[in-house]
């Protein structure tokens, strides 16, 4: 057998490249682990590592009496872990995706209108059903998000395969729109004011695990869409034009994406409420980290999205004791910082950005 | 024809239909300003109204105009023309058409102000506009200030601006969690954006405010037009780029700082007027007059509605903004995609 030629010196680089992204995703990986050890040890009562991993082996152990920390740590801790990993990972994909389909990096999952559906359907739910429960809000926030962006999608254009301004214009007339639907019924109605504003915060805690049960297959449909797009997105970077020369079926790539994007920001909204940021940043910080291959950005963004909506929550439970703060304030208070530093450190400017 | 006589024909031509389009939204404009002297509780005809406003007509009915309404619809212009420009130069100065006031940290800084000022500090009136234009404004100097010398080139600076902005409306969220239900309800109709009566003493600095920047944006325009031409060639026609820039948004934001103070952060018609503006007049210019007229019309129509809506109650012009804006620039933007799809 004839032996391979000794790779140019450009591939032997790129190779180097993409050792230097895996290695840079396991790291992140790392960086996950630690926020969900964090977020099962810390809060109002603090628990050591072993009397954590005696928890979570206790439903199996049946020889030993169930103690305060098993119930923390089995009830309240874990929920809210998962809750903050799923929703992370969501709002963190979801945002890769919305800023690929709409070429612009400033672009948040909530610019489509997903926030303001889900939020106008929480608040009817309240109002017009009584609705009171964060597992009661679950399929109007989908619902409510899912209706935004069709109508969003259907304004853009679909036959055209909705160009980025036009999509990212109705996106905010649709928010604009819904949004004053959603304030005039909470002026007249103070008692629903009185629920939503805790819902519309953003928060991980009253959540049980069934939340997650119920909205998993949107989650996961929605991450093995944005990962089948991968490939398709970074043709779709180089511009409409060239992306169909390559072979891409523009319309339906946007399509599909966006598709996605409803999942699992519906489904993540739908389950912590709507949380911003964490879809525009996770994003960013992964470009820093990885560069623009879809391959390694999507699942960069996840990892990313995941440790910065955990570790804002055990934030949240350090800041007041023996009270919170709620996931999505904290995800704010310390993510524009670290955005800002990011971006006035950045020495090439950033992406330019599609008119 | 030579070809240099079909351009300036076509020229001509674009001209006429531009200022044609802008008359009609001026005619508009005044029509809806009468519309919103007459109406409400009494509503007295147009005659009335015009004798009221020039001081010949019963005592009554000119306190009611004069004193009443006319205040308010001013202020409705002032902000809704405030809101436009400033929304038109920030879409041009920074590229981008989603470079609206609200995403810059203009808006979410005199929110953030006037909800501490409410909330916190139980205040109401003058001294919360205040709070909040001084809110406005110093947020978006820390944004400027944060993005540095190479600072206005577009999306570093919008990007640091959304970053200011959620942190702030991580404020109000908290502060909106932790109030009293009823507070935390007036704070919303504030946030809303809503038009009132103001005295004429308090109308009037705020009406010479405005009109000087706007002055300053209009001297900026020529300049404005050259800069849309991208950064290269623009200093390559002797533009000081950085310079240009910065003064152009320094005047909107302080424009949309003494609208917010004048009226609540009135956030969609920012956003709109500018894309209404150029489907109107099919300019792919900054269409700064354009927007004005625009946004002025439609801050005027919104408080129109809000007030007469309802028999027993009125909105604040900010629910009404939005709830008749979006469909307009939706139907705008569908038409124009269907237009694009002809085209392409």
């Amino acid at each position: 057998m004839i032996e391979a030629p000794p790779a140019p010196p450009v591939a032997g680089s790129l190779r180097g490249g993409a050792h230097r992204r895996r290695v840079l995703l396991g790291l992140l990986a790392l960086v996950v682990l630690v926020a969900i050890a964090l977020s099962l040890g810390v809060g109002a009562r603090a628990i050591d590592p072993v009397t954590v991993l005696r928890a979570l082996t206790a439903p199996l152990d049946g020889s030993r009496a169930v103690s305060t920390d098993d119930m923390v740590v089995l009830r309240l801790r874990i929920p809210r872990t998962a809750i903050g990993l799923a929703a992370g990972a969501a709002f963190g994909i979801a945002g890769t995706l919305v800023q690929a389909v709409t070429r612009n990096p400033l672009a948040d999952p909530g610019l489509l209108g997903i926030n303001a559906g889900a939020s106008l359907a929480v608040v009817l739910a309240i109002t017009l059903l009584g609705v009171s429960t964060p597992l009661g809000y679950v399929w109007f926030a989908l619902g409510g998000a899912v209706v935004a962006v069709f109508i969003v999608f259907l304004v853009a254009g679909p036959r055209r395969g909705a160009s980025p301004l036009t999509l990212t214009l109705a996106g905010a007339a649709v928010t604009a729109g819904l949004t004053s639907i959603l304030t005039l019924l909470l002026l007249t109605r103070t008692q629903t004011l009185d629920q939503y504003r805790f819902w519309s915060v953003g928060s991980l805690t009253g959540r049980s695990v069934d939340v997650l049960a119920l909205l998993a297959p949107f989650l996961v449909l929605g991450a093995v869409l944005a990962l089948l797009l991968g490939r398709v997105l970074d043709a779709l970077a180089l511009g409409d034009e060239l992306a169909r020369g390559l072979g891409a079926r523009v319309p339906l790539v946007r399509a599909v994406a966006v598709g996605a994007v409803v999942l699992l920001c519906g489904a993540a909204t739908a389950a912590a409420g709507p949380i911003v940021f964490v879809g525009l940043a996770a994003p960013h910080l992964a470009r820093r980290l990885v560069g623009m291959r879809h391959a390694e950005l999507i699942p960069a963004s996840a990892l990313l999205g995941a440790a910065l909506l955990v570790l804002a929550d055990v934030g949240g439970r350090l800041v007041v004791p023996p009270g919170e703060l709620e996931a999505g304030i904290v995800v704010a208070v310390l993510g524009a910082p670290l955005m800002i530093a990011l971006v006035s450190r950045a020495r090439r400017p950033v992406r330019p950005v599609v008119r | 024809m030579t070809a240099l006589a079909a351009v300036r024909d076509a020229r001509r031509r674009r001209l006429r239909r531009t200022s044609a389009v802008i008359g009609a939204v001026g005619v508009l404009a005044l029509l809806l300003v009468l519309a919103s002297l007459s109406l409400g509780r009494p509503t007295l005809g147009p005659g009335t109204v015009l004798r009221a406003i020039a001081g010949s007509g019963d005592a009554a009915a000119g306190f009611i105009v004069v004193d009443l309404r006319l205040p308010r619809v001013v202020a409705a212009v002032l902000v809704g023309a405030a809101f436009g420009l400033a929304g038109a130069v920030f879409q041009a100065v920074l590229r981008n058409p989603l470079a609206s006031p609200d995403i810059v940290g203009v808006t979410q800084g005199a929110s953030a102000a006037a909800v501490v000022a409410v909330l916190s500090l139980g205040l109401v009136g003058v001294p919360v506009s205040l709070a909040a234009l001084v809110g406005g404004v110093v947020v978006a100097a820390i944004s400027l200030a944060l993005a540095g010398r190479s600072g206005t080139a577009g999306s570093r600076f919008v990007l640091i601006g959304i970053a200011v902005a959620f942190l702030t409306n991580a404020v109000i969220g908290f502060l909106l969690t932790r109030a009293d239900i009823r507070a935390a309800q007036g704070a919303l109709v504030w946030l809303v954006g809503s038009l009132s009566s103001l005295p004429w003493d308090q109308l009037a600095p705020a009406a010479i405010a405005i009109a000087i920047l706007a002055a300053g944006i209009g001297f900026l325009s020529p300049r404005l037009r050259v800069l849309q031409l991208g950064p290269e060639l623009a200093s390559g026609l002797g533009i000081r780029v950085g310079r240009t820039r910065l003064l152009l948004l320094a005047f909107a934001i302080a424009l949309v700082g003494v609208g917010t103070a004048l009226a609540g952060p009135i956030a969609f018609v920012a956003l709109a007027a500018p894309p209404i503006a150029r489907a109107l007049v099919s300019d792919a210019g900054a269409a700064l007059a354009g927007s004005a007229l625009v946004g002025a019309a439609e801050l005027v129509g919104a408080d129109l509605v809000a007030q007469n809506a309802l028999p027993d109650a009125q909105l604040p012009a900010g629910v009404v903004t939005g709830i008749l804006g979006a469909p307009v620039l939706l139907l705008l933007l569908a038409r124009r995609a269907r237009s694009e799809a002809v085209t392409a």
